[in-house]
This record gives structure tokens, C-alpha cells and sequence, in this order.
């Protein structure tokens, strides 16, 4: 149960960075950025422990002890229930991305919180803490704890320090993950009910489920009911209307954590839950599913592309990269489902970063309309050459890690649905024309004289570049990242064929 | 040859010196890094060369695998035969000389720093393209040259206008990627590989000639060939990439990537002779391309706007060639024309440098004596634009047209369209030059070009002239031309044709012996001329097409209507809430009369009264 240490200390540090606060205010970010350090350093140990030649051996799904790390202890016996959780190569690489986009939210809102600063630390460590609960959590019920606890703290984030309009976001942000989050809990309690029917026994446990015969229309029912709770969070279209208005209230931090990590949630548990538990019904299912993955392309990009708000632009073309990720997912073959996780990782960065831009932005302009920016390379080259990489990166160019997600993703498509691959193509298209008209309507085009806003901080720029350095790496270096995905998806796609 | 990676590599490195230094370093500093790094490289090409033209075996050079999914394992390699050889020399030799140039160009501006660093980027990526193995790494380089003209056209980014024409030269070219990458997934899928050679093995084991699945793999990725090198129906961006500085012009887009296109066929020639369909449509395109694009640069005024047409005219007699299947030919006016359109260019920004940033040529006039070095690059260039005999362009250009006519069937009639592009443009190459350099001074050059801008100028004089007798290294590349070349006639028309087109010049513009003006100012005329001057009117039919309807349907979107339908949730939710707190009105009596009313319709119901 190491693993477990990783949920405390994280959980302790959230409440660390909050008495912190009484002592002298400002601590509690670094009590946060401490903590998180350990946490990252304890990952490192653990994995330090585990013989190198385990990493690039094909794992056996249903058998936990051929994963990297597994631990289960009783939690409620009577219902099968219990605090079981592992790590694979994919749940590794998410829970990386999680400890360093969480110390990058934290510098994001290093200035920019005045009120509660500690409280606030502490629901950024908690939101995390319940983040990678949902990546290790190989119970059901366990799985779905996380999946709440990640949700109130973030929920208020939005409502306490988001900007105007945000109790009306933060509401619309909670009740569609609460009903979709309903959806998928009665889909778990259906599912172990009638496996339980079977075996005799209850339980919750991944690895027991995943042995379910479950008839193809129950077992469709029971598969929307996990589909729509994660593709609600991904967010696929036409689910994704509560993304836009929670980046564009919530706090710097809130989008960094929002996009960067939250919404991979949902993507893994489409890899991690849905196709697995139920490859007949996933199957069938797939060419509605990637046509609203297609759909979710255009429309997000063409949606980005009509937007006037900085945040709301770049929340709308998460709706269009996230759409890649389920086609990646349903396409159901390595190419595409490798392209699919290279995107959480390197959209969680260049998405990141933006989110970071514009909160930079609104502390210095106190607007995110572009038509009141403008020429801000003039004033602020610094974050004006930075906001053309991130750009560049988010419109798939290659050399960074966005190209690799979205080419493998559309060459694995190609090979299944080619026309839908030809739809989705459209993407990079209307991925440049957004991307490019963010770029021109802030920092491009006539300088205002009168704005002199200062340049990025040194603070913030090692996050920015630690996030630039990471997207050229995995553009260039790729398979440092597909090599540790690579076991677990063989062993999904020789298991599972669609 | 170990030192390959090198080349591209060490242009990079000064790029990402000059960005992380974000413009601290002293100019002095900045020009030495940023022309001399293409000097080492061109140095080190120039090595490598020798030592290839020694023993000319084509080599790989095997950096890392990029990805490794399964059977799909595309790599970080370079590719060395006498193709990649040409364009690099031409990469890094032309390249080097706008970057000399550019010391001088751009030594006033306060951002020379990010110029540099741009320019390098560029020659870094564009050097990728060429010597890439696989068709992944070129569309590495392929995006990233894209990038980098978007970045150069959009320099002066504080007008709003060069980022509207770098906004739209990045976009019409992503179009033609987006179809080069379909393209590529179709290869993927079908061959399960990008190595150039690969495909072109595979392709010929698995595929006969003229089937389907070649002739689409081929048709998409010439799109991407069709946006990079502005040929008909994606030639709409590059007039407005002019809004960058003209160094860049040169570089990018006269001398080395709007010439990728060209450069993509001949490198996969074998894949695109399994569809002879494609290779017609080349052939065809090219030559609609060329007449297109010479009958509107005869009507522009700006300087750099007819260079600029002129560029994709020639692109056209290069896809003329590529699709006859004359690949040396198409490579060779690659060449030649990188030499007297970089020429041409820098003669250009020379005289916009020296006349206040004037682009109007008919504000121009008499600059024969008060720029000499300018003038006779002018004279220099446009001979060879317009392929007057013992010119660089000569050659290359007589190259393509013989082995047009050779071709059966279509030759013939390709042939004329060349030719009758031959006259358009040795009349308005000589426009250019008699209108600017002759006549009356309109505006007087308040400066002259230092040495730094003179010595590149003259240098690429020297290689438009005799250019054309570079024997460059393309027998084992390509299959030899089988052709028996025209005589008689045809062959005399085809090398003496230009002087016509010069004469016709030479008498309306010089000696205005005929007086046109009646003639071209009649209504009709007046109207087709400026039909031509717009480009046919592509823009606008575009404009109409695409640009508005994408526009149109973005602000009818812009408000979510699928967010109306969660709304109406919202909306039902408390309208029901509303309406059923109605009655809970606190009224004892409305509760009475309620329970009763209730009681009895549940009693009727239960008693089966209802």
C-alpha cells in the first residue's frame, strides 16, 4: 500500500499549506510546493524499488500483480469493497503529469490570490490528492470516492476566487459532473450486482469485474452510464457546454489544474474502465463515439474561433483536442490509442501554459477580451514569444509533442474509419486558424502606449520553460513517453480487439 | 559525411542562441552568429560535397528511431544523395548571401535580434525537409519552414495588415499539409512505413500503375506540394507574403520553400509515377499556373508583387517539368531560378531600401546611373527570368519546354502554353527593368547599398549568368531522360522566343513606339486587365467561397446553441418550481379545498368511477 503515501501526503500538505497561512502569509505556497516535492520524490522511491526490466514487459490486465505496483487492503467486506490501488505505465504517466502540472498551478497563482491564500492552497493539494485517488483507485466504489473528492475542492476554487461570474460556473461545473457522476455510480452498482450474481460474491475490485458476461443491451446500458460520466469530464461533445464557463471564471490555478489534469480523468477512464469492462458494447458503440470525437473537433474549433475572451478561446480548443482523444480511444489500436495518451500529457502542458498566459493577462490588464489587447510583444516579449510557442505547440506543429498525439491519432483512425480520419482532419486547419487569431489579437498587431504591463516573473518563467522544454521533448524524444505506455496498451489491444 | 547532422544542426543552435538572448546580444554579435552560422554550414555543405561528388553513393545517416509503435517506425534520419546535395548547396550558398545581405538590410531595426533568429530557424528547418529519409521528418520540416514564413511575413507585426497576409499565408498552406497528411496516413495504412525508399519499393511490389489507391496517395500529397509552392488552385497566399521583409522574400519565398513542392515530387518520383493521372494533372497545373500568374504580374505596380507573381509562374514551369517526368530539368530551374529570383529580390528590396520604402515601380524611373550595381542586377536577373540564350535560365527553362514537346499526346499543347508564358514574361521581367532604370527619376535614393548588400548582389549576378553550366549531380537519382530532343523549329523557337517577348517590351515601354493606353483603357479591356491584376479574382471567389461562410458560421455558433438545450433544464426546473410553489400559498383554506378535491379524485379513481 505504498501508494496510499502519495494520497496522504498530498492530502496532509493541503492542510499544512492551510494552518500555514497563520504564521506569515505567502507560506502556504511553498508549504504546497514542498509538499508536492515529496510526494514526486516518494513516486520516485517507489519506482526506484521496482526491477527495471518490469517497466517494459507487457502487463497481464487482469492480473494485478504483473502491474507495477499493486496493494489492496479490506475496506467494507461486506459489499466486496476495498481500498485497492495499482499503477501501470498509464496511471505513472498521468500521476507524473498530475505532481508537475500541480507545482505549475501553484506558481500560476503565486500573486494573484489575496484572500484565504491558505485555504486556497489547501483545495489546490486536495483537488490533486483526489486526481490521483481517480489514476490509482482500482476499486469501483474507491474510484468513484476520488472522483467526488477531486470535485468539491475544485468546485470551490471556482466559487470562492473565481472571477465575475463565478457562482453561476462553479454550479453549472458541479451538476453536470454530479449527474453525469450519478450515471456512472449506477452503472457500477448494476455491473456488480449482476457479476455478483454470477460469482456468488461481491465485489468491486477492477480485475474481478473486467471477467463479466454480461448480455450486449445490459451491457450497452451499463457502458453510456460509464461513457457519458467520462466523457462528460473529458469533455466530448455535446457534454462539454460547463467547460468554457469554468476556465473562464476560475482562477489561474483552477484552469491550469481544470485542463491540465482534470479533464484527463475522463480520458482515463475511458482507456482504463469503459472499452475494458465492455468490448462488445464498446465496439458497437464506437462509430457514434468517434463521431462525436470528430464532431467535437470541428465544432470546438470553429467555436474557439468565434470567441472574444482570451480563457474562453482556449477552453474551446481543449473541446477540440480532447475530441482527438476519444477518437484515439475508440479507434482501438496502438497508433491511436498511443496518440491518444501522448495528447493527455502534451495538451496537459501546452494548455497549461496558455491558461497560465491569460491568467498573467487578466492580472496585468484585468481583462480577458481581446479586443482590448493588442501589441502586447511590445511591452512583454518575454511572454509574447512564450504564448507564439505554446500556440504553435497547441496547433500541432511539428517538433512538438501536440504533433506526435494528433498524427498517430488520425494514422491509427485512418486505418479504421478513414473518412471520419478525413473529417477530424479538418481539425489542423481550423486548429491554425484559431490558434492563429489568439496570437494577433493579443500580443500582435498595434501597441497600446499607454499599457506598460510588466514582463513575466523569473518564478513564472522556469515554469514556462520547464513546460517548453518538456513539449519539445516529447515532440523529439517521444517514446520516452510511448515506451511507458507501450506494455499496457499491447496488452489492452492483443486482449481487447474492436 | 559524418558531419551531416551538422548542418542543419549548427543553424538551430544560433536560433535558439538568439531567442534565448532575446535580442541582448550587440548587433555586431547577432549578424556574425546569424550569417556566420549559415557560412559554417554552408562551408561544411560545401565539404560534404566534395567528398559525395568523390564517391557519389547515396548514404543515411541513422540519428534515432522518433517513434516505435509496433511496425510503424518512422526515424530521425538524414538522406544524402545528389538531390539533397543541390539543395543544400542551394540552401545554405543562397542562404548565406541573403543573411550577408540582411546584416546591412535590416541593421536599423530594432528587432535585427528576432530577424536572425527566425531566418536561421528557417534554414534549419528547411534543411530538415531536404534531408530527411522519411516523410514524417519532412513534414518536420515541412511544418516548420511553414511556421517560420508565418513568423518573417508577420515581422512587422505591429501593422495589422502583414499579420492578416502571414495569418493567411500559414493557413492556405495548412490546407494543402492537412491533405499531405492524409496522404500519409493513407501510406501508413497501406504500406506501413514513410521511408522514401521504402514506399517506393513497397509501392511497386504492392500497387500496379494507374490503380486507385497510388493515384489518391499521390493527389493528397501533392496537395501539400500545391500549397507550399503556390501553385493553382492554393497560389493565393504568397502576393501577400510580400508584406514581410524582402531578404526573407528571397529567401523563402523565391529561392528555397516555395520550391518544396517541387522538390517533394522528385524526391518521391518513383511513388508518383504509379499514377500517370496525378503526373497529367501536374503537368497541367503547372502550365495553368504559369500563363495565370504571368498575365497578372504584366499588370501589377508594386515591385515586389510582380516578383512575387513571377515566382509562381516559374513554380509553374518547374510542375510543367516534375509532371513530363523531366525531374533533372525541374531541379535544375529550381536552381537557376533560386539564383536570379533571390537576385531580382535582393535588387528589389535594394531599391525599396534606397527610395524610402517606395514598392510603386511607376514612382520609380531613371535609376540606371543613381543605383549602377542595382541596375545591372536588374538587367542580369530579368535576362534570366526571361531566359534570354547563354543565361542561367536559359538553359533550364530550354530544358523543360523540349522535353514537353517530346511528350505524346499532351506535349504539343503544353509546349505552346510554355512558350506563350516564355513571351509573357520576358515582357514584363523587361517592363520592370525599363520602367524602373530608364525614363525620368520620380523619386531620388537618398543612400546607396554598403558592401554588405552590393557583394551578395553581385555574386548572384555572376551565377544567374552562368549558372546554367553547373553540372549537377542527378543521373543516379532520377531515370535518365529517354527523349530524343526537338530539332529544327521547334528547338529554334523554344531558345529564341524570350527575344521576342524582350522586343515587345522594348517598344511599349521604352521606346512606346505603339501607343497602347487607347486600346487597354476601352471599358472591356480596362476591365479584364484588372481581373488580371486581382489574380482572376481567386481571392474574392474564395472570400465568398470559404472565408465568410467559416466566419458566418463562428459568430452563429459563438452563443452554443447546444447550451440552450441544458439552459431549458435550468429554465423547466424552476418554472415547475414556480408554478408548484404556487401552492404552497400559506392559506389554510386553498390546503382544505386541495386535500379534498384530492381525496375524491383518488377515491374515484381507486373506485373505478373514472
Amino acid at each position: 500500500m505504498e501508494l496510499l503515501n502519495l494520497l496522504i501526503i498530498l492530502f496532509i500538505g493541503g492542510a499544512a499549506a492551510w494552518v500555514g497561512e497563520h504564521f506569515s502569509k505567502g507560506l502556504s505556497r511553498w508549504i504546497s510546493l514542498l509538499f508536492i516535492a515529496i510526494a514526486a520524490v516518494s513516486l520516485l522511491e517507489m519506482l526506484g524499488n521496482i526491477p527495471a526490466p518490469t517497466f517494459l514487459k507487457d502487463p497481464i490486465t487482469k492480473d494485478p500483480t504483473t502491474w507495477l505496483i499493486h496493494g489492496k487492503a479490506d475496506w467494507i467486506p461486506r459489499f466486496g469493497i476495498s481500498f485497492e490501488l495499482a499503477l501501470d505505465g498509464l496511471s505513472l504517466l498521468l500521476v507524473v503529469l498530475t505532481l508537475f502540472l500541480g507545482a505549475v498551478s501553484v506558481i500560476a497563482s503565486w500573486d494573484e490570490i489575496d484572500k484565504h491564500q491558505g485555504f486556497f492552497q489547501a483545495n489546490i493539494m486536495w483537488t490533486l490528492t483526489g486526481v490521483i485517488g481517480v489514476f490509482i483507485a482500482l476499486d469501483l466504489i474507491l474510484f468513484f470516492l476520488f472522483w467526488e473528492v477531486m470535485l468539491v475542492p475544485m468546485y470551490l476554487l471556482i466559487a470562492i476566487w473565481g472571477h465575475e461570474d463565478k457562482a453561476k460556473a462553479a454550479m453549472k461545473f458541479f451538476i453536470f459532473t454530479q449527474v453525469s457522476g450519478l450515471l456512472m455510480l449506477l452503472a457500477m452498482i448494476t455491473l456488480a450486482i449482476f457479476v455478483k450474481d454470477v460469482n456468488g460474491y461481491w465485489s468491486f475490485s477492477y480485475f474481478t469485474l473486467l471477467d463479466n458476461n454480461l448480455t450486449s443491451s445490459l451491457a450497452t446500458f451499463i457502458m453510456l452510464g460509464f461513457f457519458i460520466g467520462f466523457t462528460v469530464k473529458l469533455p466530448g461533445f455535446p457534454f462539454h457546454t460547463w467547460l468554457p464557463d469554468a476556465h473562464t471564471q476560475a482562477p489561474t490555478a483552477g484552469s491550469v489544474i481544470l485542463a491540465g489534469i482534470l479533464l484527463k480523468t475522463g480520458a482515463y477512464g475511458l482507456i482504463r474502465f469503459t472499452v475494458p469492462l465492455f468490448p462488445e458494447a464498446s465496439i458497437a458503440f464506437a462509430p457514434i463515439a468517434i463521431l462525436l470525437g470528430a464532431s467535437g473537433v470541428v465544432y470546438g474549433a470553429i467555436l474557439a474561433f468565434g470567441q472574444t475572451d482570451f480563457k474562453r478561446l482556449v477552453a474551446y480548443s481543449s473541446v477540440s483536442h480532447m475530441g482527438f482523444v476519444l477518437l484515439g480511444v475508440f479507434a482501438w489500436n496502438a497508433l491511436a490509442i498511443q496518440g491518444a495518451v501522448m495528447q493527455l500529457v502534451a495538451h496537459g502542458l501546452s494548455t497549461a501554459a496558455l491558461f497560465m498566459i491569460a491568467g498573467a493577462l487578466q492580472h496585468r490588464l484585468h481583462t480577458r477580451d481581446l479586443q482590448k489587447m493588442g501589441g502586447l510583444w511590445q511591452s512583454m516579449p518575454r511572454m509574447g514569444a512564450l504564448a507564439m510557442f505554446f500556440i504553435a505547440a497547441s496547433l500541432g506543429l511539428p517538433g512538438m509533442g501536440n504533433f506526435i498525439a494528433e498524427f498517430l491519432v488520425l494514422a491509427g483512425l485512418f486505418q479504421v474509419y478513414p473518412w471520419l480520419a478525413v473529417v477530424s482532419s479538418a481539425g489542423l486547419i481550423t486548429g491554425a486558424i484559431y490558434s492563429l487569431k489568439l496570437i494577433q489579437e493579443s500580443f500582435q498587431g498595434a501597441p497600446d502606449d499607454t499599457l506598460t504591463p510588466p514582463d513575466f516573473s523569473a518564478l513564472a518563467m522556469s515554469a514556462m520553460i520547464a513546460m517548453l522544454i518538456g513539449l519539445i521533448v516529447l515532440g523529439i524524444f517521444p517514446q520516452l513517453v510511448l515506451d511507458i505506455s507501450q506494455p499496457v496498451i499491447n496488452a489492452l489491444t492483443s486482449e481487447i480487439t474492436l | 559525411m559524418e558531419n551531416l547532422p551538422l548542418v542543419p544542426l549548427i543553424p538551430f543552435v544560433s536560433a535558439a542562441l538568439l531567442i534565448a538572448t532575446a535580442g541582448r546580444l550587440p548587433k555586431m554579435v547577432v549578424g556574425l552568429l546569424g550569417a556566420g552560422s549559415i557560412a559554417v554550414a554552408g562551408l561544411l555543405v560545401l565539404n560534404i560535397g566534395i567528398e559525395f561528388l568523390r564517391d557519389p553513393t547515396p548514404m543515411s545517416i541513422h540519428l534515432w528511431t522518433w517513434i516505435s509503435i509496433n511496425e510503424f517506425k518512422p526515424a530521425f534520419a538524414f538522406y544524402l544523395d545528389g538531390l539533397a546535395l543541390v539543395m543544400m548547396s542551394v540552401i545554405t550558398g543562397v542562404g548565406f548571401l541573403i543573411h550577408l545581405y540582411s546584416t546591412e538590410f535590416m541593421q536599423d531595426d530594432a528587432s535585427f535580434s528576432r530577424y536572425f533568429a527566425y531566418m536561421n530557424l528557417f534554414v534549419s528547418a528547411m534543411l530538415i525537409l531536404v534531408l530527411a529519409d522519411n516523410l514524417l521528418l519532412m513534414f518536420l520540416g515541412w511544418e516548420g519552414v511553414g511556421i517560420c514564413s508565418y513568423l518573417l511575413v508577420g515581422f512587422w507585426y505591429q501593422d495589422p495588415a502583414n499579420g492578416a497576409a502571414a495569418r493567411k499565408a500559414f493557413i492556405v498552406t495548412r490546407i494543402g499539409d492537412t491533405s499531405m497528411a492524409l496522404g500519409l496516413f493513407l501510406l501508413v495504412a497501406e504500406l506501413g512505413t514513410l521511408n522514401i525508399l521504402e514506399v517506393a519499393e513497397i509501392a511497386k511490389e504492392r500497387w500496379e500503375v494507374g490503380a486507385t489507391i497510388p493515384t489518391i496517395a499521390c493527389a493528397l500529397i501533392l496537395g501539400g506540394g500545391l500549397g507550399k509552392s503556390a501553385q493553382l488552385p492554393l497560389q493565393t497566399w504568397l502576393p501577400d507574403a510580400m508584406a514581410g521583409p524582402t531578404p526573407c522574400s528571397a529567401l523563402i519565398h523565391a529561392a528555397t520553400m516555395v520550391t518544396a513542392g517541387v522538390y517533394l515530387v522528385a524526391r518521391n518520383h518513383e511513388l508518383f509515377m504509379m499514377s500517370p493521372l496525378v503526373m497529367s494533372a501536374i503537368a497541367i497545373i503547372g502550365v495553368a499556373t504559369l500563363l495565370l500568374a504571368a498575365f497578372t504580374a504584366l499588370n501589377q505596380h508594386d515591385l515586389k508583387k510582380i516578383l512575387a507573381y513571377s515566382t509562381i509562374s516559374q513554380i509553374g514551369y518547374m510542375f510543367l517539368a516534375l509532371g513530363v517526368g523531366a525531374y533533372s530539368a525541374a531541379i535544375f530551374h529550381l536552381m537557376t531560378h533560386a539564383f536570379f529570383k533571390a537576385l531580382l529580390f535582393l535588387g528589389a528590396g535594394a531599391v525599396i531600401h534606397c527610395l524610402h520604402h517606395e514598392h510603386d515601380i511607376f514612382k520609380m524611373g531613371g535609376l540606371r546611373q543613381k543605383l549602377p550595381v542595382v541596375f545591372w542586377s536588374f538587367l542580369i536577373g530579368s535576362s534570366a527570368l526571361a531566359a534570354l540564350p547563354f543565361t542561367s535560365g536559359w538553359y533550364s527553362k530550354d530544358e523543360i519546354l523540349l522535353a514537353t514537346w517530346a511528350v505524346p499526346t499532351l506535349g504539343p499543347w503544353l509546349w505552346a502554353g510554355g512558350i506563350a508564358g516564355a513571351v509573357l514574361t520576358a515582357i514584363y521581367s523587361f517592363r520592370l527593368v525599363f520602367v524602373v532604370f530608364w525614363g525620368e527619376a520620380k523619386t531620388i535614393p537618398d543612400k546607396q547599398p554598403g558592401l554588405r548588400m552590393s557583394a551578395p548582389l553581385v555574386i548572384l549576378c555572376v551565377f544567374s549568368i552562368v549558372g546554367g553550366l553547373i553540372n549537377i549531380p542527378l543521373e543516379q537519382v532520377f531515370p535518365s531522360q529517354t527523349n530524343a530532343h526537338a530539332t529544327g523549329p521547334v528547338a529554334w523557337i523554344t531558345m529564341t522566343i524570350a527575344i521576342v517577348g524582350v522586343l515587345v517590351s522594348y517598344l511599349l515601354y521604352l521606346r512606346q513606339q505603339i501607343n497602347v493606353e487607347p486600346i487597354l483603357n476601352k471599358p472591356a479591356l480596362k476591365k479584364l486587365r484588372y481581373f488580371w491584376y486581382s489574380g482572376w479574382a481567386m481571392d474574392a471567389l474564395y472570400d465568398r467561397l470559404l472565408v465568410r461562410p467559416y466566419k458566418l458560421t463562428a459568430s452563429l455558433l459563438k452563443t452554443e446553441l447546444i447550451d440552450r438545450f441544458y439552459n431549458l433544464i435550468v429554465e423547466s426546473s424552476v418554472a415547475s418550481h414556480r408554478a408548484l410553489s404556487i401552492t404552497q400559498n400559506g392559506k389554510l383554506r386553498t390546503y382544505a379545498i386541495n386535500l379534498v378535491v384530492g381525496i375524491a379524485l383518488l377515491a374515484a379513481f381507486l373506485t373505478g368511477i373514472v
